[in-house]
């Protein structure tokens, strides 16, 4: 876990880039730093792995100060990868990548073997990049090498400075996407720094909006859109924020994470109890832990009762995967006329749930602009 | 025709004049080489802008002492510290501070010019900065730093037969010999040598650029 607090910047000559800024990053969470250019987003990722001193507060390395750790030793347990990309030209793209396990003195082979690993996972042939040189590689290839070596030694945190910055909006779209896919697996601590809302709303789990060097909002994407906090934010989101939100959301970002679930052996009064506690009428049935099967519905119940769940229930796998936009998944509730989704991963275990009301919530608030509820995330 | 006759009647003094002129040249530039580069690398450092000023300003003032001046500055120098004042060592150190400008001042740029992301990168991954000299700048450097010494060696091969005046031996004593005797045929011969010398030399450190290149960064 990364825990800025109070974290200020003043710059010898007199600049405030950051301040008084405190926030944290649960492990295995993409926080990104938003904010027009100049409000210190670089400022506050580089204090974090001190490459820039910070003026006062603290920043904590899963609870310690990082000022008590060895600066390179520090440097070498976080992915970095800066907004240029710099890699090394007279490196290939192997030795490029194999930088920090090199630091670390890993023999070349296991070396070798993590920077295939790695282009595999950038979709890039090994064979045919592994020795290459950075001149021959196409800008959104280099930026790929870039984030490639960030990951190299398999930082359990990464720093990123606007690491799909230098390449065309089509080609991004499709490095977010994988990056996204990758990150779904790996689940690393992430500090992500761009300044365009549409890429923070898709990648972050969070997103600190900064400006002028101060935190002005710091929620999660859907929250920023459905609820934000002054007419800076509002404006920062733009008007198309229902848009934004359905086109680049993905599910899991608005859904309701371990919803309540039930077994095909529940009993169906027990059931009904769990539904007037928890003020619903619909709960998902799972089986074999959390695979899903179908769902329940209250009126069910009362003809069916007594009796156990499997009588009552209505075995339908229809679900949105994750990694799916919320556009995508309001389709698949129009379409099928329902006003509950359960979200499964690849292999059919329940990851979470979304509502109707959650999807009216989002949009409903982006036309008011009321404030107010918005989902929990 | 003359010249040639000269020329098959001496092979060994030839031989032995352009062997001590290489000698000189060798020894002369691999100094020069260690401490242009140190020196160079230490005036790139942070904070040391005006010290590298300084520096860099002395040793263009240096290029610009016409080198007899030079070699009768060192003699008096040399015999106040005890030491031989003429003969190889005036020779050696004036050709050092001749060959100093290049390679100092390519050594310099080259590593001040390094892209400062490729720095911010290195720094950012937990390099050391002896490890970010010794494996970003110092490589990046190296093709600079080699013309810096072309440009020096071939310089010093003419600075060199001046080195005569002041009892070093090389491609000179023929040229003077020949300009105290009126033997033109002498005088030529020296010339010729002198400037075959720096041609090969030329393309030899040329091909050594090229092999020292890092593979990545040739076009
Ligand atoms: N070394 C420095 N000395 C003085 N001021 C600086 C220095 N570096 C940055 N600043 C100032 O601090 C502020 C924050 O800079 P920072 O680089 O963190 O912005 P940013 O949000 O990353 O901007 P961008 O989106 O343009 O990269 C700016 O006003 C900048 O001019
Ligand atoms: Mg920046």
């Amino acid at each position: 876990m990364i825990k800025l607090e109070n974290v200020t910047k003043v710059y010898p000559d007199g600049t405030e880039a950051v301040n008084d800024v405190s926030f944290e990053v649960k492990d295995g969470k993409l926080c990104v730093l938003l904010g027009p250019s100049g409000c210190g987003k670089t400022t506050t990722m580089k204090m974090i792995n001190r490459l820039i001193p910070i003026s006062s507060g603290h920043i904590y390395i899963d609870g310690t100060d990082n000022r008590e750790m060895d600066e390179n030793e520090l440097r070498r347990e976080m992915g970095y990868a800066i907004q240029e990309i710099g890699l090394f030209p007279h490196m290939t793209v192997g030795e490029n990548i194999s930088t920090v396990p090199k630091l670390k003195n890993w023999s070349s082979q296991e070396s070798e073997k993590r920077s295939r690993e790695l282009l595999n996972l950038m979709g890039m042939d090994p064979d045919e990049f592994i020795d290459k040189y950075p001149t021959e590689l196409s800008g959104g290839q280099r930026q790929r090498v870039g984030v490639a070596r960030s990951l190299g030694a398999d930082p359990p945190i990464m720093l990123m400075d606007e690491p799909f910055g230098a390449i065309d909006p089509i080609t991004r779209d499709r490095l977010q996407d994988e990056f996204l896919k990758i990150q779904n697996e790996i689940q690393k601590t992430i500090v992500f720094v761009t300044h365009d809302i549409n890429e923070a709303i898709k990648m972050g789990d969070r997103v600190a909006l900064l400006k002028d060097g101060e935190l002005i909002q710091y929620s999660p994407p859907a929250e920023l859109l459905a609820a934000p906090k002054n007419r800076f934010v509002r404006d920062f989101v733009g008007s198309d924020r229902t848009l934004k939100s359905l086109r680049l959301m993905k599910v899991e970002k608005a859904m309701k994470e371990s919803p309540r679930v039930v077994r095909e052996d529940d009993d169906l009064d027990e059931v009904e109890n769990i539904m007037k506690k928890n003020d619903t009428n619909y709960l998902i049935v799972v089986r074999n832990g959390n695979e899903l099967k179908g769902w329940i519905n209250r009126e069910d119940i009362e003809d069916a009762s007594p009796g156990t769940v499997s009588d009552a229930m209505v075995e339908d796998t229809g679900a949105a995967e994750t990694g799916t936009t919320l556009a995508e998944a309001l389709t698949v509730m129009l379409e099928r006329d329902v006003a509950n989704l359960p979200v499964v991963d690849a292999e059919m275990k329940l990851q979470g749930l979304l509502t109707f009301h959650d999807l009216q919530n989002l949009i409903g608030e982006t036309y008011t602009e009321s404030g107010g509820k918005h989902p929990e995330v | 025709m003359e010249v040639w006759q000269y020329i098959n009647g001496h092979w060994i003094t030839i031989g032995n004049w352009t062997l001590d002129h290489l000698w000189l040249i060798f020894v002369s530039n691999s100094l020069a080489v260690f401490i242009g580069v140190s020196l160079g690398i230490f005036i790139a450092g942070k904070g040391r802008e005006e010290i590298a000023d300084t520096v860099l300003y002395l040793a263009g003032i240096m290029m610009t002492i016409p080198s007899l001046a030079l070699f009768g500055l060192l003699m008096p120098l040399l015999s106040a510290l005890d030491l031989p004042s003429i003969g190889f060592l005036p020779a050696v150190i004036a050709l050092i501070l001749y060959g100093q400008l290049p390679i100092l001042r390519n050594t310099y740029t080259a590593i001040r010019e390094v892209d400062p992301a490729m720095i911010e990168a290195g720094r950012g991954m937990g390099m050391t900065p002896r490890q970010i000299l010794l494996k970003i700048k110092l490589p990046l450097a190296v093709p600079v730093i080699m013309a810096g010494l072309r440009n020096a060696v071939v310089i010093n091969i003419g600075i060199a037969t001046i080195a005569v005046f002041i009892g070093a031996r090389g491609l000179g004593v023929p040229i003077f010999r020949g300009l105290r005797t009126s033997r033109m045929d002498m005088i030529i011969t020296g010339a010729i040598f002198v400037s075959i010398l720096a041609l090969l030399a030329d393309g030899l450190l040329a091909l050594a650029e090229k092999k020292f290149t890092p593979e990545g960064l040739k076009k």
